[in-house]
């Protein structure tokens, strides 16, 4: 589904990621862990081209996203995005929130709109506060709208960025529910995230990333149960 | 019996005034002068406001989205020069440029008295909500886009509603700017709130009781906006409730 191809980026002349090549198929769910700084979040970003890439390819369902000519727009209809920040909009209610892009993007009739969105927020269990106002919720709830927001775009893949860094403890595992309901609902996931758990538990595969590269990759056993670089031997031992 | 002269047949300290009053704004329909000013004054700046409003939101935008896209960075040099030009000139001098030389064949000084300070105002709009685009969270930016939103559809309906909130009280402000300022229309031969009062002076010589009119309608207009302000915070600060 997405080919990423000798992926660069580089702020100003510091290098941040330096060549990575991957792929993600439908169906899968990947966790990318590292330590702070390691580029986990530029690459996420660079995948639905939020951050332009230095150098590389972003292939997405056969079209190449780096491609000046492409229609960057009509491509990330298919990708949605979930913020550490959630990033809701304030000034509207949650039901508005989940509205605006699919009425206004792919002419989604408002009560159709409205249905599918009251749908998935029952789904998360948030169906009585379709009314509020962001600010009227807390952090674990904005972020299950967020999750909304992306999902009413009806997107073939799911990027996550650090989704529940942001949040009290006590509302990490609300947000994890969702998620890991999504991942077996079938949904193609790309996750960076420090939950160690949820990466053993959800993913089929994980990155590891350091200093730009990806030191390691494999499946949720062979990254814990085997980690064979020294960096992510030292990694693992700080964070779980 | 009108009201003045009930006034008058009451006596007392008051009626000297009264009947100065009655000669100044009421004998010849002289007040029909200043009925006529303050429409123009609000008619002009109203007509500036809106005209102001829209080129501030278009050069502000261009402003903001030649940052990253250098296909727009000519139009930007284009907003900055107009920008500068309109601050570093006198609005007088302005307005006359706008009737003797732009408009020199208008018969009607009104309509351009309101393009003239319309432009003049846009370019201090530009500014001001460029800077209420500035104080809204890159986020909401990046939120809109991962959507799929073009920047130009993420900018109208997400992140100018939301700057706007912020620069309303500025916006107001400028508005109050404005009103005051379109008292030099009399220069174009228009008669605004501030010649209406000018000329019952020159007619009646009392300058007392006609400045103090004149000077206590704008009052009234301004205290009359900034009502107006306080009860749309309140609406807008609606996403604001806890």
């Amino acid at each position: 589904m997405i080919n990423v191809k000798n992926l660069q980026k580089n702020f100003g002349g510091v290098e941040v990621l330096k060549g990575i090549t991957t792929e993600i198929d439908k169906g899968d769910v990947i966790c990318v862990i590292g330590p702070s700084g390691s580029g986990k979040s530029t690459f996420l970003r660079c995948l639905n081209m939020l951050e332009r890439p230095s150098g590389g390819q972003i292939i997405f369902e056969g079209d190449d996203l780096t491609d000046k000519k492409i229609d960057l727009d009509l491509h990330r209809q298919k990708m949605g995005m979930v913020f550490q920040q959630f990033n809701l909009f304030p000034h509207m209610t949650v039901m508005k929130n989940l509205t605006v892009a699919p009425m206004m993007l792919k002419k989604v009739p408002e009560d159709k709109a409205k249905a599918k969105a009251l749908e998935l927020l029952g789904k998360v269990g948030l169906a009585d506060r379709a009314d509020a106002y962001p600010n009227q919720l807390s952090g674990g709830q904005k972020q299950r709208v967020a999750i909304v927001r992306a999902l009413c775009m009806e997107p073939d893949v799911m990027l996550f960025d650090e989704p529940t860094s942001a949040l009290d403890p006590e509302m990490v595992g609300e947000v994890l529910d969702v998620m890991k309901k999504l991942a077996a609902d079938g949904m193609t996931m790309v996750v960076v995230t420090h939950e160690m758990g949820f990466a053993r538990e959800v993913s089929n595969r994980i990155l590891f990333l350091d200093d730009g590269v990806i030191l390691e990759e494999g499946t949720p056993e062979e990254i814990f149960g085997h980690p064979k670089n020294e960096r992510l031997k030292s990694f693992l031992a700080k964070v779980l | 019996m009108n009201l003045s002269t009930l006034f008058l047949a009451s006596g007392g300290p008051f009626s000297a005034w009264f009947t100065k009053l009655h000669e100044t704004f009421i004998v010849n329909d002289r007040y029909k002068l200043l009925i006529e000013g303050f429409r123009n004054t609000i008619l002009i700046t109203l007509g500036a406001l809106a005209i102001g409003v829209v080129i501030g939101t278009i050069v502000a935008v261009i402003k903001y989205l030649a940052e990253d896209a250098p296909s727009l960075r000519w139009a930007a040099a284009i907003c900055n020069l107009y920008i500068t030009v309109i601050r570093g000139v006198p609005m007088v001098v302005q307005l006359l440029i706008f009737y003797y030389i732009i408009f020199s064949h208008a018969k009607n000084g009104i309509p351009v008295a309101i393009v003239a300070f319309g432009v003049n105002s846009g370019a201090y709009m530009a500014e001001l909500i460029r800077s209420g685009i500035n104080a809204v969270d890159a986020g909401q930016m990046e939120a809109g886009r991962s959507l799929g939103m073009s920047r130009l559809q993420t900018m109208r309906v997400v992140v100018l509603p939301q700057a706007i909130r912020y620069i309303l009280p500025a916006i107001f402000n400028e508005l109050i700017a404005l009103l005051k300022e379109t008292s030099i229309a009399g220069y174009v031969a228009e008669v605004d709130l501030t010649r209406a009062g000018n000329l019952i002076r020159n007619n009646t010589y009392d300058a007392i009781n006609t400045l103090l009119l004149v000077a206590l309608i704008y009052l009234l207009i301004v205290i009359l906006l900034e009502q107006i302000l306080k009860h749309m915070e309140r609406r807008l600060g609606k996403g604001d409730k806890r």
